[in-house]
């Protein structure tokens, strides 16, 4: 019997969990291990905090998502011991493997920016919302919210869902214009990077789209630390933000347990071969979706594109033979842009994101890089697709690489 | 993709200036730039981080951060703001002819 062993049941575990009892011979065992059993449609987090969202549809059980082939362990891990091949539980248990799969994801971490954590501010003026407490104790903040100063800020790079943050400053200017305070509220982007759109396409096509919703930017700011007692946001060129509710996206890191088994780098995010997704510590082991350090957003979408082509690597790799596909770094997303519009975002490692249309069958073609009515009902039905095809593996009518079809690459005049 | 010359050097730049192909950086084209960016003679102070950035991006592929640089290279990011003031993270990219960092948009 060959051990397959899955570190992770989020999204991309899950789907790859699903992908392999399918694809592997009955000799073959399928164990996947998490934390708890709670599997959260991470998409519905932006939308919790203005109350378009109800959080309880946000969790189902990990284990009602997974072929019934897989075994399914609920319990955290400990270390990973690569020479011996085992993976040493905290409940003591001990699983051995023969391939292992890391899919653990990645974590936001509030306690790597000093002050942050301080009881003053924490869940009471200083939110989240990357967690489920954390999306649902910022909807009680917002609602009681009347006026002042709102950041919006991202800690460092590399975040999940990297335009989360921008959706988020869309949505807070619809849902205050919407409760008819808008102008009591001043709100501010603040970004390590250098703007709000740092790829020349996209900052061309949507560099306007903050200052038509009133909203400042505040650019390379590195965070050195907060100050509870004044509530100001500190960046290390001395510069300081002052803020009444400040909606914070902490540094992300991956799983602590991949840090000390050694198979992490500085952020715990396992370094692996970015076409392949094979680890380039341990050829026995591979990492897919956010866990990894591929140099492509930490996404569902990233996850989805991956996954095909780790079964095939490791069902070549199984059998020792070259690994024959190679991931792209193709991803895609839909961003909220508030007023019930959304841009559709389609990318890979060698090409930025591109202007014209995106071929979806049934629906037609979808506005790619500009606003439009369809994407943003586009990504609400994403909610039933995600369930219902993505997690089972069913296949989907986008295709895993890249194609040109529909797009006009950056700089084509038309 | 436009091409710059500088001192008889010439390479491939992007829309904003920063190089396209990382063979074509050498220390001593590092060196003209970083008048271009407001510093006057770049030191040994200067160049651990560039040194450490060409050395880790060969590695991992990518720009490294603010962060990785304090926490793998060694540097303190306040150092980092006095040595390449304003923007540190964009003109060490610069002048270590590697990309900017950069979010999915």
């Amino acid at each position: 019997m060959t051990a397959v062993v899955i570190l992770g049941a989020g999204t991309a575990g899950t789907m790859l969990a699903n992908k392999l009892c399918a694809a592997l011979p009955d000799d073959h065992s399928v164990t996947v291990i998490d934390q708890n059993d709670e599997h959260h449609y991470q998409p519905g987090y932006l939308f919790v905090p203005f109350g378009r969202f109800p959080p309880e549809r946000i969790a189902r059980p990990r284990t009602a998502q997974l072929h019934p082939g897989a075994q399914v362990l609920i319990d955290a891990v400990a270390r990973v011991e690569p020479n011996a091949r085992e993976i040493r539980l905290a409940s003591g248990r001990t699983v051995s493997y023969d391939w292992l799969i890391i899919a653990s994801g990645t974590v936001p971490r509030a306690d790597q920016t000093p002050g942050l954590l301080d009881e003053r501010l924490w869940r009471k003026t200083a939110f989240d919302f990357y967690t489920l407490e954390g999306a649902v104790a910022l909807r009680d903040a917002l609602a009681a919210f009347e006026g002042g100063r709102l950041l919006v800020h991202i800690s460092e790079m590399p975040i999940k869902c990297p335009v989360a943050p921008l959706e988020f400053a869309f949505l807070a200017d619809d849902y205050f214009r919407k409760r008819r305070i808008r102008h009591k509220v001043d709100i501010t982007y603040v970004t390590p990077l250098d703007g709000a759109f740092t790829k020349p396409v996209a900052a061309a096509t949507l560099g306007n789209l903050l200052e038509d919703r009133s909203v400042r930017l505040a650019a390379d700011f590195a965070v050195s630390q907060v100050d509870p007692a004044t509530r100001h946001l500190l960046a290390y060129d001395g510069r300081s933000l002052g803020f009444d509710l400040l909606v914070t996206v902490p540094v992300n890191m991956g799983q602590q347990f991949v840090i000390d088994s050694g198979l992490g780098d500085d952020l715990g995010f396992v370094p692996v071969d970015k076409h392949t997704l094979r680890s380039v510590a341990d050829p026995r082991i591979f990492a897919i979706g956010d866990a990894t350090n591929v140099p492509t957003s930490k996404a569902g979408a990233v996850a989805h594109f991956e996954v095909d082509h780790l079964v095939a690597n490791l069902q070549a790799a199984m059998a020792g033979r070259p690994l024959p596909s190679r991931y792209d770094g193709h991803a895609n997303c839909f961003v909220e842009s508030g007023r019930g519009k959304a841009l559709l975002l389609d990318f890979n490692y060698d090409t930025e994101p591109l202007t014209g249309t995106f071929p979806a069958p049934v629906v037609g073609p979808l506005t790619l890089l500009g606003e439009s009515r369809l994407n943003h009902l586009g990504k609400l039905a994403f909610e039933k697709v995600y369930w219902n095809a993505l997690l089972p593996g069913r296949s989907l009518p986008v295709p895993t690489e890249m194609t040109m079809r529909g797009k006009i690459p950056a700089g084509t005049k038309v | 993709m436009p091409t710059n010359t500088i001192d008889g050097h010439r390479f491939s730049v992007n829309d904003e200036g920063f190089f396209t192909d990382r063979q074509e950086w050498s220390e001593e084209l590092a060196a003209i730039l970083a008048e271009l960016v407001g510093i006057e003679e770049l030191t040994d102070d200067h160049w651990a981080p560039l040194r450490f950035m060409r050395a880790d991006a060969r590695t991992t592929g990518v720009t490294p951060t603010l962060r990785r640089m304090q926490t793998v290279g060694g540097f303190d990011v306040k150092d980092l703001f006095a040595l390449f003031p304003g923007k540190p993270a964009k003109k060490m990219a610069y002048l270590a002819g590697l990309p900017k960092p950069v979010g999915c948009v």
